[in-house]
């Protein structure tokens, strides 16, 4: 399938379309503006949710928990940005006591443990070190986890607990080598200014092994999308590990510990792990698996401009577009099918942003016959990973990266 | 819930160069005064009072509502797991009673 692939200069949505040229959209049905409910379609519900927007520096998420809080992007605004605005970039807390009040000029990151000297860095400290971007996706571990069938208990996330942004901030490889890690360092564990509600309860905690934490490309970040980071996903400062699931960038992050041990905190050993198999995946009830800490994201994509059981014209030209992005990997390809993964075609990608970052594509197609059908659209990663035609399980619902499918009805 | 949300500086407009490139300009932190809301849904009907009592200190009643049908020995690990892992203070003499009120709103038939 040869495709004139668009110009690497497409910068917005917008021009890609225009790029694209004849494609009409065929929908009859558009979303409706200032919807103040959303119906998800978890298979057997509930399915209803409010869309809020009493959160400070936020603007309309789907609400899945208001305290802490779980709140998550719409499926339309991946449609309109490929970098998600800060104030519908979803949001995951653990626990409740998360500070309202964050003073740049009182704040400090303290680096310790097994290094030569421990430092104490403001804010103004680390903005005089070597500034750095990466776009990255940050998506949760359990993003689409309502999903899962058979259900299993957990944040009923549709697909929208993830967003894509240009991160800036500074190395963490120039932060630890300025404290000088010492020989015999196993991991680099951090932490951030929330605490657990209850006495006793295991503060948030998460590790990386060393040379993972040197590698040049994990950063901590204060700014994302050119703004100082909203409250709500980390300010001041973040940590961003590029083609991991989210549980590892922590949010206001205040703490690096250098250990010459593996870290068993909770959140390591206990939580956030994945069944030692291919897409982490058992049999709904098997026990006796191996569990490993959850990791490298794997490919995804989804149809952002079309939605469950939309209504499409008989042989009219359509247009299907959306976003991909290749896990800890760039998009190879995007591939597009209207007949319900019996054939498919290469989607025309848009501007890559970078190997981490979500990337636009889209097709136009008809479907010559009335009745139901299903599109789909699979992810090829630059590894050569693809996304699964069958879905994975396990009891935590993470990991999600089945081949979505978009029910639809043509007249 | 009153909120008061102090006015956010937007940052100086960033060069957004190329991936993992370096960045120069100038770049100010302003802090932040948020209120966050607290979610003040309780828990209704008959039995109702333990989930009240045990649940709310660390989460919102939204969590639990937004479940989807669990049987009841997952709802008694979901339980079980809150006071084990996460340290909620459940009285055990209230445990059964959380569990048959999760069953009876939230249970499989």
């Amino acid at each position: 399938m040869d495709r004139q692939f668009p110009s690497r200069a497409l910068s917005s949505r917008r021009r890609f379309l225009k790029t694209a040229g004849a494609s009409t959209l065929a929908l009859l049905s558009a979303p409706a503006l200032a919807e103040t409910v959303v119906n998800l379609p978890l298979p057997g519900g509930p399915d209803e949710r409010p869309i809020t927007t009493t959160f400070p520096q936020k603007g309309p998420l789907i609400l899945q928990r208001t305290r802490p809080p779980l709140l998550e992007t719409p499926l339309e605004v991946f449609d309109q940005f490929v970098f998600t605005p800060n104030d519908q970039f979803y949001v995951r807390w653990h626990w409740a006591d998360i500070p309202g009040a964050v003073d740049v000029s009182t704040f400090r990151l303290t680096v310790h443990g097994n290094v030569d000297r421990s430092l104490t860095l403001s804010i103004d400290d680390l903005l005089a070190l070597p500034r750095v971007e990466l776009a990255a996706v940050n998506q949760c571990s359990g993003n689409s986890r309502g999903y899962f069938q058979p259900r299993v208990p957990g944040a009923q996330w549709s697909n929208g607990a993830m967003g894509n942004a240009r991160w800036t901030g500074v190395r963490l490889k120039d932060v630890l080598d300025r404290a000088g890690v010492k020989a015999g360092s196993i991991q680099v564990r951090f932490k951030g200014l929330d605490e657990p509600v209850v006495p006793d309860a295991p503060k948030l905690m998460k590790s990386l092994a060393i040379d993972h934490a040197r590698d040049g490309e994990v950063m901590l970040a204060y700014a994302m999308n050119g703004e100082q980071l909203p409250l709500l996903n980390g300010f001041p400062l973040r940590l961003i590990v590029p083609g991991w699931y989210s549980t590892y960038w922590v949010k206001m992050l205040n703490d690096i510990e250098v250990l010459d041990r593996p870290d068993t905190n909770f959140w390591m050993a206990t939580a956030y792990t994945i069944p030692d198999t291919p897409h982490a995946n058992v049999e709904p009830g098997q026990t006796g698996f191996k569990s490993v800490p959850i990791n490298r994201m794997v490919p995804r994509s989804l149809i952002t401009n079309i939605k469950q059981s939309d209504t499409l014209h008989a042989g009219a030209p359509s247009l299907a577009r959306g976003i991909a992005f290749g896990g800890d990997a760039g998009v190879a390809r995007v591939d597009f099918s209207s007949d319900g993964g019996k054939t498919w075609e290469q989607t025309q990608l848009g501007k890559d942003e970078g190997k981490y970052s979500f990337r636009q594509w889209q097709i136009s197609f008809a479907v010559p016959l009335k009745g139901s059908r299903a599109l789909m659209v699979r992810c090829t990663s630059s590894s050569g990973e693809t996304q699964p035609a069958t879905p994975n399980w396990n009891p935590a619902g993470f990991m999600r990266n089945v081949i979505e499918q978009t029910p639809i009805v043509v007249v | 819930m009153l909120r008061e949300v102090l006015p956010i500086a937007l940052i100086t407009v960033l060069t957004l160069a190329p991936h993992c490139s370096q960045a120069d300009d100038k770049l100010v932190l302003k802090s932040v005064n948020v209120d966050l809301p607290v979610g003040d849904r309780m828990f209704d009907g008959p039995g109702s009072d333990a989930a009240n009592n045990n649940c709310l200190a660390c989460h919102s009643a939204d969590m639990v509502l937004n479940q989807p049908a669990l049987s009841r020995t997952q709802w008694r690990t979901e339980v079980e797991k809150m006071r084990t892992a996460y340290k909620a203070p459940i009285d055990p003499k209230d445990e059964d009673a959380i569990v048959n009120y999760l069953v009876s709103v939230k249970g499989t038939k």
